[in-house]
């Protein structure tokens, strides 16, 4: 008699593996990074690249050690994400060692110490993030101003020059591109405020300054725009829950409206904090990492809003001028915690309270 | 506590029927099969039937080997209550009782009656009621376990067991849901026969007297919807319920939250919430019992998937090997690279283990895939926590907990996290990014925890019986001592009482002791360190090992030096020492017995 293959119930699945979840939030990326060349140059291309390259690189090395499947790994694209999301949030014109570094600190430490994919109690891009921070301030802050309003341009080329070597194929260094029109040293409009209110200038005379465009910075606008776009495509595609990105943006909006209330002249507005900064890219891409996030919605509805509200105490006052990497870490560590608290009632069950009454 | 009676008939009369959480909806496929009408099958040559085919115990066998039997004739009877009989599947000669590969996962062979025809396909004399309202409730019921009815839904509940109901009942739900993608053979039935299923609920309606009945089917059935509907359209208290399609709608919990809103409780039945449900498939086969005395021996089946040239359903009878049905529904071989069959849907179906798997209450379907239609699985990946099996369990369980606990054999924490409200629909593993198979975890934990407490009573229970031996123990040795007590005090008491002429006896008896022992030691004077009363304990056990050794010394330089003596000679000496040495022994038992005695006495 012919052997019959066998296998377990169900013999359905809905053919949507990690590969392909992964892909689609690599995709949703797209307009975010697309809008960030049109304003500031070519930079963030080549950061991209060369975090998957050392992503890629660094995770089949130690698939190799770890004497696992090599390539099936490598194609359940994580790394390459993880190694996306830290290109996209850091100055496009750091030099390439820096891009290196931190994403083999994300693959090697944060992921494959801990255990590799789905073990990781911390969220890959943004422990690397802080590492680099904290290890290259320096670097991790020079940002650029928008094209528009740069005293330099540079061109492809010239990014790759100026990450590679530190000036532009024309002899400029970041630091003489980082100069805008009206001869100031630019910084990034969230930084700005912030250093302005050190100075004891009021909100609306920081933001008189050239690099804002009415409420919010040239050119981030557009930027926070276009990846909220791919974060609404990833809600739609059923790749996150809005849990997250929803609760972590309205409590966000609702602090900083508080504030702003209270007195508009220490506190920016909530359309300030929203469209500058990563805050964006933080709810819809960074906190919804699946391995590190909350795993019941009531449970990513507080873990998205304890974020918000870190992210905003830490950027008025905080040290550093953005905080998103912080406050997800931070809410990281409370996951378990959150998790144990927020088990939704099972069918024909009553529900805690009730059954301790 | 839960939505009320009135409430809810309000809102399946406008159709706004309620929900349930997740839920999935992989693609329907029901037109593949469900296109032409149910097809009767020729009969088979050998029919393969197990004795128990529903959950509960089987019943006892009627008939042996060699026996003729009649189609429809019982070959097994009831005995206990959670038992239902099988009937023959046509006329035929039993010609064997064995262990057959059951329709189950396992496959593992359980007690079959196998039946060869006779090709006359004679029917039993059949009784049938003539009037079932004229009945009573006891002898109905009675008759639908006779018929060997049990749900066949899936789960193979005793459908008199479900029925024997004494409690308040107020939705009676017929389920034509159908839930599964694939399997059509509810959906024809009640395409085809819905006069007869109607007459099924008339019954039940009779029985228990229910407020209200609501028959339930999914949307996407709209000939099954309507011709419900017209069957039902005479009866006030009837409702025909189209209910938006999603799996696992026809879930029996699923569908009383979707209709009612009402859950039943975790350790409870639907009757805790006032419902009971019956699938239509039950219903046509309790008409069948009851109007044409009937009893069930056959089912619809659907035969679908690409694997088949001709996907159809067909009436199948209970014991049909599957093979049969492959033939039926021309399996194509080129469609599979290795033969895959399904009984059952592709959610909570199980590949059956041989081709001889017989048709049982429960099968409704067999499905063969094409390779590419359902892939076979993939190794899976790591859990990524991103809860999609959270997002469709239907049970609002925490499915990726429940897999970390059972993986690590963390049973109590799977428990704590309510592995034994899963339903095992199987939403969470169809969703699984990294195609985890979940629910087979859950089955192994679930199967783990239930050996851990067979063990477990089987231990208690031991431990039960050794510490009342313990006790009963315990209380003998006190009893006895009590008793030992009693005794010695009644010999004391008797001493003081006649004090002179009971120690005159002691001292006599003393005597008599020491003239013997002086005797003794006469005639054993190897042992004379011992009958020359040693007083201590140690010095007698002293004296006592060195007789023993003088023993065995004399007898191995006996047995060394057989040549020299007279052997006759020889074993008279060796006797006479032997017996000396063995009296000696006694002697020092006693006296240290004596001692004792009058040890435990002084005390």
């Amino acid at each position: 008699m012919t052997m019959l293959s066998l296998s377990s119930s169900p013999h359905h699945h809905n053919r949507r593996d990690i590969g392909q979840v992964m892909r689609l939030v690599c995709y949703a990326t797209i307009p975010g990074i697309l809008a960030n060349v049109w304003f500031f140059g070519f930079g963030i291309l080549i950061q991209v690249v060369l975090a998957i390259i050392t992503a890629l690189v660094t995770e089949g090395v130690i698939m190799e050690l770890r004497k696992k499947k090599t390539e099936r790994v490598l194609k359940d694209y994580s790394a390459v994400l993880a190694a996306l999301l830290l290109a996209i949030s850091i100055p496009p014109l750091a030099p390439w060692w820096v891009i290196v570094i931190g994403t083999f600190f994300s693959i090697a430490v944060v992921k494959q110490l801990y255990g590799g994919l789905g073990y990781n109690m911390f969220n890959p891009a943004m422990a690397g993030y802080v590492m680099l921070l904290i290890s290259f301030p320096m670097q991790m802050t020079s940002w650029l101003p928008p094209l528009s309003i740069a005293e330099q341009s540079h061109s492809l080329w010239d990014a790759i020059h100026t990450i590679f070597t530190g000036f532009t194929s024309t002899g400029f260094s970041v630091e003489q591109l980082k100069v805008g029109i009206d001869g100031t040293t630019m910084a990034t409009p969230l930084d700005g405020v912030k250093t302005a209110l050190l100075q004891g200038y009021t909100v609306t005379e920081a933001k008189s300054h050239i690099m804002f465009d009415g409420n919010y910075g040239k050119g981030w606008l557009w930027v926070a725009m276009a990846y909220l776009l791919g974060g609404l495509f990833l809600i739609k595609t059923k790749v996150i829950n809005w849990h997250i990105p929803g609760s972590m943006l309205a409590s966000a909006t609702l602090l900083s409206l508080f504030l702003f209330l209270l007195d508009g002249d220490q506190y920016a507005s909530p359309l300030f904090h929203l469209f500058n900064g990563s805050l964006i890219i933080g709810a819809f891409f960074i906190a919804t990492d699946p391995v590190s996030a909350s795993t019941t919605n009531k449970g990513r509805l507080i873990f998205g809003a304890a974020i918000g509200l870190w992210v905003i105490i830490i950027r008025i006052w905080g040290g550093y001028p953005d905080a998103i990497a912080f406050a997800v870490l931070i809410m990281n560590m409370a996951v378990p915690l959150i998790d144990y608290y927020t088990q939704p009632r099972t069918y024909g069950h009553k529900t805690k309270a009730s059954k301790d009454s | 506590m839960f939505t009320n009676y009135d409430e809810i008939i309000e809102r399946i009369s406008l159709n706004q029927l309620w929900d349930f959480p997740g839920g999935v909806n992989p693609p329907q496929q029901k037109t593949l099969s469900n296109q032409s009408s149910i097809e009767y099958l020729q009969v088979e040559k050998t029919y393969y039937v197990p004795v128990k085919q529903h959950i509960g115990i089987e019943g006892k066998l009627l008939v042996s080997e060699g026996d003729k039997v009649l189609k429809g004739q019982a070959i097994t009877t009831s005995e206990a209550p959670f038992s239902v009989p099988v009937h023959a599947p046509t006329s035929g000669t039993v010609t064997k009782i064995t262990d057959h590969v059951s329709a189950h996962p396992s496959g593992i062979p359980e007690l079959s009656v196998i039946i060869d025809a006779d090709d006359q396909d004679t029917w039993f004399e059949l009784d049938p009621v003539p009037d079932y309202a004229k009945t009573s409730k006891s002898e109905l019921i009675e008759r639908i376990c006779d018929a060997g009815i049990s749900g066949m839904g899936g789960a193979g509940f005793p459908t008199h067991i479900k029925t024997n109901n004494s409690k308040p009942l107020e939705f009676l739900i017929i389920n034509g849901i159908e839930c599964e993608p694939y399997i059509s053979s509810d959906d024809r039935l009640m395409r085809e026969h819905a006069w007869q299923i109607r007459q099924g609920i008339d019954i039940l309606v009779h029985i228990l007297q229910p407020k209200q009945v609501i028959v339930a089917v999914e949307d996407n059935k709209p000939e099954a919807l309507e011709t419900m509907s017209i069957a039902c359209q005479q009866k006030t208290n009837y409702q025909v319920v189209s209910v938006p399609t999603k799996y696992p709608a026809g879930g029996e919990k699923q569908l009383i939250q979707v209709l009612t809103s009402r859950e039943v409780p975790s350790n409870g039945l639907p009757i805790d919430v006032g419902c009971i449900m019956y699938n239509v498939a039950t219903c046509y086969a309790i008409a069948d019992a009851i109007v044409e005395g009937k009893p069930l021996i056959e089912r619809v089946v659907t035969l679908t998937g690409e694997g088949f040239k001709s996907p159809k359903n067909v009436w199948a009878r209970l014991g049909t090997p599957i093979q049969s049905l492959l033939t039926y529904g021309d399996y194509d071989k080129s469609q599979q690279s290795s033969p895959r069959f399904i009984m059952g849907g592709p959610m909570m179906g199980f590949t059956v283990t041989s081709m001889l798997t017989p048709i049982v209450k429960i099968s409704n379907c067999i499905l063969v895939p094409a390779d590419d239609e359902l892939p076979h699985p993939e190794d899976e990946r790591a859990c990524i926590r991103c809860s999609a099996c959270s997002d469709v369990c239907p049970a609002s369980l925490l499915p990726q907990q429940l897999f970390w606990y059972s993986k690590a054999k963390e049973l109590e924490k799977a428990e704590e996290y309510n592995l034994f409200d899963c339903i095992e629909c199987g939403a969470c593993a169809y969703v699984c990014p990294s195609e985890i198979p979940l629910v087979h975890y859950y089955r192994q934990a679930k199967a783990d925890i239930r050996n851990q407490k067979e063990e477990k009573e089987k231990s208690d229970k031991a431990k039960i019986r050794f510490e009342d031996r313990k006790a009963r123990l315990l209380k003998e040795k006190e009893q006895r001592e009590e008793k030992h007590r009693l005794a010695a005090e009644a010999r004391k008491a008797s001493l003081s009482k006649d004090g002179g002429g009971a120690k005159d006896k002691i001292a006599a008896a003393l005597a008599r002791a020491k003239a013997k022992k002086e005797a003794l030691a006469m005639q054993a004077p190897n042992a004379s360190k011992i009958t020359n009363s040693p007083e201590s304990e140690k010095t007698k056990a002293v004296s006592l090992s060195e007789v023993s050794t003088q023993v065995a010394a004399s007898q191995k330089t006996q047995g060394a030096s057989p040549a020299k003596d007279g052997p006759e000679d020889d074993t008279a000496a060796a006797k006479k020492r032997l017996v000396a040495a063995v009296l000696a022994k006694a002697k020092a038992k006693k006296m240290a017995a004596n001692k004792a005695n009058k040890e435990t006495k002084d005390l």
